[in-house]
């Protein structure tokens, strides 16, 4: 029998908020968890754990445009999230997923061909160095976390981008070797050029409806302690860690 | 380690040997081990903990390693810090339950010493040991190797 996955569908719902959801999620309950959440409230930068803001970010631009930076609880790079991303997050027990060693590869390579089957047919999709990538263009990103039982893949997907939000992000000193020296705008896509926005989410559903039983809960439902009880890894970054920031870079 | 790997694989064609996807990871023998990878090296009170050539193995290029402050108190089985790579963010959990006294500082600058050298240069943190019973909890170098096979031959 299918291992049971809830899924809780998102709209519009801050990043921050979703991230701090995830945690306790990860860290608290015993279930697995789908989270879709259909594109954030207003932009942020969001960084890995060990992400250095100086290095990573336009200090004076995003001070000046009040755009909150945010430190998540998972690994890898740095993102600019606004209305126009869409958010799947994946929280597994090792157990329910058990042919995939709790190591980042593997769970990378599963995650790889869940989405080859839902973007089957319709584009070039691959795994590429850790992005999702449609050809050699990115339209994905990936971060996880793993703990002793359980782990959390989640994606940031570019279904539209702003390019003006694209200049708060500084080019990442480690970058993908398939990225070469290309800049944002030739490095990423739109998934918007290639499928419907609803086609998405719901192919994305059938893909894990292959592999779990798929159960939609109310956020309101989960069992989830709040936010009050539990201290979180990810956190909104002070304004004076951005004036900081700003000092160096000048 | 690949370097092993290809003789092996080369030898076991050879001798027309089944070659089976065997880690090749090493173990040290005077040390205890957890079933989340991670090696206790005991003396006395005073623990040293790391991560196994397994883990970091399967980790790849580790490129920070977030430390406990000292003077934490660390319980066995249970997250104390963590490591990332690969863009994934791993917990580190202690084979001994204590208080932290020493972190490997280096690791700062370093991170990639927990994969150069698991069991020496990169060690991660030193635990006044509380229950000296716990270890018994433990698994020996050999109990590990097998763990570790029996781990990998299943996927």
């Amino acid at each position: 029998m299918a291992p049971l996955m809830n899924l809780v569908r998102l709209r519009g719902f801050p990043i921050l908020q979703q991230l701090h959801l995830e945690e306790r999620m990860l860290r608290t309950s015993s279930a697995n968890w789908c989270i879709i959440n259909d594109g954030t409230t207003s932009p942020a930068i969001v960084m890995g754990l060990s992400g250095k803001v100086a290095e990573l970010v336009e200090a004076k631009s995003v001070l000046r445009d009040h755009i909150p930076v945010i430190r998540r609880f998972t690994g890898g790079g740095t993102v600019i999230v606004d209305q126009g991303t869409i958010f799947v997050t994946l929280i597994c027990n090792k157990d329910d997923v058990s042919d995939v060693q709790p190591f980042p590869r593997p769970i990378m390579s599963w995650s790889g061909q869940l989405y080859g089957e839902v973007f089957k047919g319709l584009a070039d999709f691959h795994l590429r160095e850790n992005d999702y990538v449609f050809g050699d263009r990115k339209f994905g990103g990936n971060a996880q976390s793993i703990t002793k039982h359980r782990w959390v893949h989640h994606t940031s997907f570019l279904w539209d981008y702003e390019v003006k939000n694209m200049s708060y992000l500084k080019l990442p000193t480690k970058a993908p070797e398939y990225r070469l020296t290309r800049d944002h705008t030739d490095f990423v896509c739109r998934m918007k050029e290639y499928l419907p926005r609803s086609e998405f989410i719901e192919r994305t559903i059938k893909a894990i409806e292959a592999q779990f039983s798929v159960k939609s809960i109310n956020l309101e439902s989960t069992d989830i302690p709040s936010s009050s009880e539990f201290v979180h890894t990810t956190r909104l970054l002070t304004e004076q860690e951005l004036l900081d920031a700003c000092t160096i870079q000048t | 380690m690949a370097c092993r790997q290809f003789w092996a694989s080369r030898a076991a064609s050879y001798l027309r040997l089944s070659l089976f996807n065997r880690t090749f990871s090493s173990v040290v023998k005077d040390l205890k081990y957890c079933d989340s990878h991670e090696w206790v090296k005991v003396d006395g009170k005073s623990a040293t903990v790391g991560i196994t050539d397994h883990a970091q193995d399967h980790l790849g290029d580790v490129v920070y390693v977030e430390l406990p402050e000292v003077g934490k108190s660390v319980t066995q089985g249970e997250s104390f810090g963590a490591v990332e790579s690969v863009k994934a963010t791993s917990d580190i959990n202690s084979p001994v339950s204590g208080k932290v006294v020493e972190v490997n500082e280096e690791l700062n600058s370093s991170p990639g010493l927990v994969n150069s050298s698991p069991y020496k240069d990169g060690w991660i943190i030193k635990v006044e040991v509380s229950d000296s019973g716990e270890l018994n909890n433990l698994m020996d170098s050999e109990q590990y190797s097998k763990f570790c096979e029996e781990e990998d031959s299943k996927h």
